[in-house]
């Protein structure tokens, strides 16, 4: 439950997941639906045994019996730089077509690129984060082809000396999939321009240009084929997504295309060394689009293998198709394009100093990696951890809270449970609610130290969440401070006996449910304020006495 | 048709000093070949002899300025195209050093081999220029961040001079290029010239010399190839529509581009290509670095080198014209310079008879990287010194008679 929650709850909420989530396991997302909106915080752990429910899935773990799937995945990755990578123009996603633009990046007659020196600091961010070795020495090279796109005629990237190579990324699996930790490996990092982007009229007679994206800069991340599962494939892109966010390189938004993953599937028969043909999916919108289009891949590749037609898997390029929810052939690759890369003759080698690099380690923040270990070393479930650390700003709330007060579990309950539903119905971030970290802890320190019963507290808490505020200033303006005081409480409890004779004479005659009924007056009559504890105990004192 | 809508860099510097742009000249279109025979519009006739070519590329800026259409004006020099008019046509030609002045807005050929020149009818007026342009440019990465001197301070009339002005100064001859392949009469001027500077250094042998042509080419043809890829007729320039992407493509450059720079293109095409980029560009590469060594081992012992701008003095327009690899060839002399990134100043030294007329032999001091200041005082004192020659074409000479 808590993981469609999160899902949900994102900056930019991954709609589309939470829908495909929906398609492969209506029963639970159903049954979830109902609850979130209760505040509950009960047990959220279960690896539902539906997973296997729809066809696909039963399809594909039938096939991974025979054969291994061999998965790899490049990742651009459009930075948030506030302007371009080789010239000054902003770029906003989204504006009037061929308003960003200048001579540069427009490939006129005459105009020169000039290196945006933080595409720099944000590949050698990314490059550490992802444990890669750093080129101390790295240079631009030209990929030449022709497309109107592609203003110049060649893109200035990267090709042989990338300014990263040789790391890796640890993932933890969903829960509902069987968790487990996963590393996978990546080849290479580097940095590229990213081209324009071509509008198709209806009538197809014509096309246009939009060169607004042309010179914006791109990081490209290469995996090595470490994947095996659809499942392992979308953590991996989320985990990417996750860590540029947290780096602040980007908003790594699959819907804008500031995170675009191009998969690689082939498979092969468990045991066999050689590769088989590798087919490339390109057009996948969302983590679960790429989940289902490899779960796909490797059936229909699987049918053909075991149908005697090993010619038919092709080395091709397949287009995802989310309306027939299948791959279909995009172009056959007439074996590898030859873009005649040469060095950039126009732009200087990149050269890193110790100093450099290790001022942008020194300055890196706590990778989500990190926080899922220093979470589960404070003893939160994998759940908790999981959730926690998804957006880093929920982490950093949480980290906020919990800096004041000791009730790591309960700070993380509130966050999971209650706070996370009313940004889910307010369709809030957690930065955007009233609530601040300060306050929340302070809410649960009062509750702990008995100042305002739990209840009280629900109720508070969401006060705070609407209009602000603070937790003292709301238990004096509502009077909310909790009666602990046995003595008053007895008071009420003898008044609200003495005022319901009839059940008194019940209770004690044999409907000892009723004490619930007593306890209930007494709570109205104290406005909600009696700490139950006492209030039970006295009450069951005296519901229980001779007369 | 195509109208830029912004200023190179050294045209918007010419503009804040004041400068009055008078005209855009005549080429061989973007900048490929010697002769302006290239040219999209019409051949530029060498004011000397108008049945001879003016050089080129920057054909029509050097006859400009040789038939004092205008004070000076800017060309742009990869292989010699500066250097080799400004011998044709009997006027000064400098190259600064690559880096010198920035390249935005020079519609690029080789980007590692193009500079921007300047020409003028003294070297005075050449340095004027040059100071003008030059500088960083944070728009050209390529541009250099060290410091700029004053070169005009040393245009100091002749009245002026020592008695020996250019006394312990090492002067090194190319001596391949006072060879085979050059004309008899083009190395008496060069001599000539040789033995009016006062002191003479000893010859100098540069073995590396012959190979700089083909990795010249090489090089040329393989940047400009990926340079000119922009001109798909898409964004400007005139598109010859189609159905199909690719013949929009093919059509518009067929039409767009003249037979001189298609070959070009093909060339470099095919040098960069998968299989074969190791054997003709990264091989040109490494010969680039052994010219490189060899001309700064040369100019560690000498202050300036001295050959010839060309092996010959302007021929007939036509003449090669179907012949690209003997108007290659004409490029012996400069294309190193470009390769090793130097700068060189070309002067009027002398002439060839050619039949009654006379056509003007220019010749050719390099020198340093940034040493231009040392380059124009030189070629200053020399110019100022020499008697026996005016360099005003017979054309105009009438205007000049006071």
């Amino acid at each position: 439950m808590a993981l469609t929650l999160f899902r949900g709850i994102q900056t930019r909420p991954l709609l589309p997941y939470s829908y495909a989530f929906s398609a492969r396991k209506h029963v639970i997302f159903c049954s979830m639906q109902s609850t979130q909106a209760e505040t509950s915080m009960k047990t959220k752990q279960q690896a539902p045994s539906n997973f296997t429910e729809t066809a696909r899935a039963k399809a594909v773990e039938k096939v991974l019996k025979d054969y291994e799937a061999i998965i790899g995945i490049e990742t651009h990755v459009q930075l948030s730089t506030t302007t371009k990578a080789f010239c000054s123009c902003a770029y906003n996603y989204g504006s009037q077509p061929n308003s960003c633009i200048c001579p540069v990046c427009m490939g006129l007659p005459g105009a020169l690129p000039v290196l945006n020196s933080k595409v720099i600091k944000c590949a050698v961010m990314l490059g550490l984060a992802l444990n890669c070795k750093l080129s101390m020495s790295s240079k631009f090279d030209r990929k030449q082809y022709f497309y109107p796109d592609l203003p110049k005629g060649y893109q200035i990237s990267q090709f042989d000396i990338p300014i990263a190579t040789d790391g890796f990324i640890d993932i933890d699996l969903p829960l509902e999939f069987g968790g487990g930790h996963r590393r996978f490996g990546i080849t290479r990092v580097h940095m590229e321009e990213d081209a324009g982007k071509l509008l198709h009229t209806g009538s197809g007679s014509y096309s246009q240009v939009d060169l607004n994206r042309a010179g914006v800069p791109l990081l490209e991340i290469v995996s090595e084929p470490d994947m095996r599962t659809g499942i392992e494939a979308a953590e991996y892109a989320a985990e990417l997504q996750r860590v540029v966010r947290y780096l602040g390189v980007s908003n790594g938004n699959m819907q804008e295309g500031s995170l675009r993953c191009d998969v690689n599937v082939s498979i092969r028969p468990i045991g066999q060394v050689e590769f088989g043909t590798k087919v490339e999916i390109k057009n996948l919108n969302s983590f679960s689009a790429m989940s289902r289009a490899i779960d796909f891949e490797i059936a229909r590749q699987a049918e053909l293998y075991n149908q005697g037609k090993d010619d038919e898997v092709v080395q091709e390029t397949r287009l995802w198709e989310e309306g027939s929810q299948k791959t279909v052939t995009m172009r056959k690759k007439e074996g590898l394009a030859d873009y005649r890369y040469f060095p950039e003759p126009d732009l200087p080698e990149v050269i890193l100093t110790e100093e450099y690099v290790n001022d942008i380690r020194d300055s890196l923040p706590e990778l989500p990696e990190m926080k899922r270990r220093r979470y589960e070393e404070m003893g939160l479930t994998m759940q908790d951890v999981l959730f926690l650390a998804n957006d880093v700003n929920v982490a950093e709330f949480f980290d906020a809270t919990i800096a004041k007060v000791s009730d790591i579990k309960l700070a993380a309950n509130w966050i999971m449970g209650d706070i996370a539903a009313y940004m889910k119905n307010e369709k809030l971030t957690i930065n955007e609610i009233k609530l601040s970290p300060q306050e929340l802890s302070e809410l649960i320190g009062s509750i702990k130290s008995g100042t305002i019963s739990g209840k009280i507290g629900k109720e508070i808490l969401l006060e705070l969440m609407k209009k602000g505020g603070t937790v003292k200033g709301l238990i004096e303006e509502k009077d909310l401070v909790q009666i602990v005081d046995p003595a008053e409480i007895e008071k009420i409890i003898d008044k609200v006996i003495a005022n319901n004779p009839k059940q008194l004479e019940q209770y004690r005659g044999g409907k000892t449910k009723l004490q619930g009924f007593f306890a209930g007056q007494v709570m109205k009559e104290s406005k909600g304020k009696a700490n139950p504890g006492i209030l039970n105990k006295i009450l069951l004192e005296k519901l229980n006495a001779k007369s | 048709n195509y109208r830029p809508p912004f200023d190179a860099t050294a045209v918007k510097k010419l503009k804040e000093s004041g400068a009055i742009i008078v005209g855009k000249t005549n080429l061989d279109e973007f900048g490929m070949g010697s002769t302006t025979e290239g040219s999209a519009y019409q051949v530029t006739a060498n004011p000397w002899n108008l049945e001879c070519v003016p050089g080129g590329s920057s054909g029509g800026s050097a006859a400009a300025v040789s038939a004092r259409q205008c004070v000076v004006s800017l060309g742009s020099d990869t292989g010699g195209s500066v250097r080799q008019p400004a011998s044709f046509c009997g006027v000064v030609g400098l190259k600064p050093t690559y880096g010198r002045v920035s390249r935005y807005g020079l519609v690029a050929y080789a980007s590692s081999l193009d500079v921007i020149g300047c020409f003028g009818s003294s070297v005075a007026d050449a340095g004027l220029l040059l100071q003008a342009i030059c500088g960083h440019d944070k728009l050209d990465a390529t541009s250099s961040k060290r410091e700029v001197n004053d070169f005009t301070s040393q245009f100091i009339s002749k009245d002026y001079f020592e008695s020996q002005p250019l006394k312990g100064l090492r002067v090194g001859v190319i001596s391949e290029t006072l060879g085979d392949g050059v004309d008899q009469e083009v190395i008496s001027s060069i001599r000539g010239a040789i033995s009016h500077l006062e002191e003479l250094g000893c010859t100098v042998s540069l073995p590396s010399f012959s190979l700089g042509l083909p990795a010249y080419y090489v090089l040329a043809s393989s940047e400009s190839s990926s340079n000119l890829s922009r001109y798909d007729g898409v964004r400007y320039g005139n598109q010859i529509a189609s159905d199909e992407l690719s013949s929009l493509y093919g059509g518009s450059r067929a039409n767009g581009f003249g037979p001189e720079v298609k070959r070009r293109i093909l060339m470099g095409t095919y040098a960069l290509s998968a299989g074969y980029y190791d054997a003709y560009y990264k091989r040109a590469q490494q010969v680039r670095t052994v010219v490189k060594k060899s001309f700064k081992a040369a100019l560690d012992s000498h202050d300036i080198l001295i050959s010839p701008a060309a092996p010959s003095a302007a021929y007939k327009i036509g003449e090669k014209k179907n012949d690209p690899l003997a108007m290659y060839a004409g490029d012996i002399m400069t294309v190193n310079v470009n390769l090793a990134g130097l700068p060189a100043l070309v002067l009027p030294c002398g002439f060839v008879k050619d039949g009654t007329t006379s056509l003007p032999v220019g010749f050719q001091m390099i020198g340093a990287a940034f040493d231009e200041e040392k380059l124009l005082r030189v070629g200053h004192i020399f110019e100022q010194t020499l008697q026996g020659h005016s360099f005003i074409p017979p054309l105009i000479a009438d205007e000049f008679k006071s």
